[in-house]
């Protein structure tokens, strides 16, 4: 594959995220980028973002209406295309989630719950801000970030009952939860790698160079 | 750290009690500024667009964010769903709701179900009472209401509202310190973040918000924009580890 080909890659615009920050984030990464909400592109597609913000079912249900499930599905499980979900993005990649109580993408083994906090003064919820994210093991996502470096989180709810091959990072916010997830060609980040400076740029940057 | 960043005209502008305001600089300059600073987060509001009936201007939006490389919350006269999608579209991370969500508290329910709740920001601007009793206001303080902060925090928080931000108009712009009673008082009622907002002057006044009052994140104008007495105009950010909790991070 020539290198041009390699660092092509299709943004899905899910309806309600913020995708600008984004692209130029993977643009300033050499990525040639391409935002769309057509199912067409994602089948030709060879590799993946899914980006941020937004609402769980609202989302979901958008991409059910124009056959962006079955799109993403195809080109994750059968083609083996590389996918980055960002945020809510990697939540959509779940089995299902509480936020409207739907079913997600399903393309890893995992649920999204809300955040139960105990201190509630202290915790309060969304998590908002910045914090650490734990590397359990070699990453590829990961590769030479240090371990000390934050990133910025916006959330109220989080992956759990996620099988221990598929997590890669957790975070501690009044408890541990998995905040990046990767395995063969999916890989999740809770944060946001768009506004995480330069922490952020070099696990984008990871991510096109794949 | 949230630096809050006010618009009028095209230009930056720093008021005191939400009054008389100086020119401040360029919003985009700012913003570059904020970047090698490696600034947490930014707040940017058009102090103007709800009284003269519109809502912050897109191409501000754009291009500050394209330039951001940390997050930025806007606000400024929103108040429909679409001028959030459009807004959000040209590249906010977070909207900021003020009059609003006073005026229409089951809009920031629809923008939560349609957004997330991660997405809604509600501002609220209080001023403390002659009997030392606190109401929210709104239209730049002008306009008061019967509503008071802890309860209406409370109601925010009912419809889907992700975090509050808590300005007190009296410290606005004296760098006097943060109303510690009227940021407690609203964190104790909630369980969605609270940012204080209006009269830090040092890091040590963010450490008592943080630390006394609950405040999960401290904003501030004056203090990253004034330099000395004779506030001179110098955009600065205190090193993040001189607070004992960086930021707002939610980590331990």
């Amino acid at each position: 594959m020539s290198s041009s080909a390699s660092h092509a890659i299709t943004i899905v615009d899910c309806g309600t995220g913020n995708l600008h920050s984004l692209q130029r984030q993977l643009r300033n990464s050499h990525a040639d980028t391409t935002v769309t909400k057509d199912p067409a592109s994602v089948r030709s597609a060879t590799k993946l973002v899914l980006p941020g913000v937004g609402h769980f079912g609202t989302a979901m249900e958008r991409m059910r209406a124009t056959g962006m499930v079955e799109a993403i599905r195809e080109a994750v499980l059968e083609r083996g295309v590389p996918v980055l979900g960002v945020c809510l993005g990697m939540q959509l990649m779940a089995r299902k989630s509480a936020e409207g109580d739907c079913e997600g993408l399903g393309l890893v083994d995992a649920e999204v719950v809300r955040f139960s906090v105990k201190d509630s003064l202290r915790y309060k919820v969304p998590h908002v801000g910045w914090n650490r994210i734990r590397v359990r093991r070699q990453s590829r996502l990961f590769d030479g970030i240090a371990e000390d470096a934050e990133f910025y989180f916006v959330h109220s709810f989080h992956f759990a009952a996620v099988d221990e091959a598929i997590a890669v990072g957790d975070s501690r916010y009044d408890y541990e939860f998995t905040s990046a997830i990767e395995h063969g060609n999916i890989f999740g980040i809770q944060a946001h790698p768009e506004k995480s400076h330069d922490a952020g740029s070099k696990l984008l940057e990871n991510f096109v160079g794949l | 750290m949230i630096p809050v960043l006010l618009l009028r005209n095209g230009g930056l502008v720093k008021t005191t009690r939400f009054g008389a305001a100086a020119y401040v600089g360029d919003p985009l300059n700012a913003v570059r500024i904020f970047n090698n600073f490696r600034a947490d987060e930014l707040v940017l509001l058009d102090v103007d667009a709800t009284r003269e009936g519109r809502t912050i201007p897109l191409e501000v939006v754009r291009s500050l964010s394209e330039e951001a490389r940390m997050p930025i919350s806007f606000g400024g006269g929103i108040g429909t769903i679409e001028q959030i999608r459009s807004i959000i579209a040209a590249g906010a991370e977070r909207v900021v709701l003020g009059s609003a969500a006073l005026e229409r508290p089951s809009f920031v329910a629809e923008a939560a179900s349609t957004f997330g709740s991660s997405t809604i920001v509600v501002c609220m601007d209080v001023r403390r009472e002659v009997f030392g009793r606190y109401r929210v206001t709104h239209l730049n303080g002008t306009k008061r209401t019967d509503h008071g902060p802890a309860d209406f925090g409370k109601r925010m928080e009912e419809c889907g509202a992700g975090e509050l931000i808590v300005q007190s108009v009296d410290r606005d712009g004296t760098m006097s310190g943060y109303d510690l009673e009227l940021v407690e008082a609203v964190s104790r009622s909630v369980t969605i973040p609270v940012v204080a907002l209006g009269g830090a002057g040092s890091v040590d006044d963010m450490r008592k918000a943080h630390e006394s009052s609950h405040a999960s994140a401290v904003a501030a104008g004056s203090m990253f924009v004034f330099h000395g007495s004779r506030r001179g105009v110098l955009i600065s950010y205190p090193d993040p580890r001189t607070l004992a909790n960086p930021g707002r991070s939610g980590g331990d």
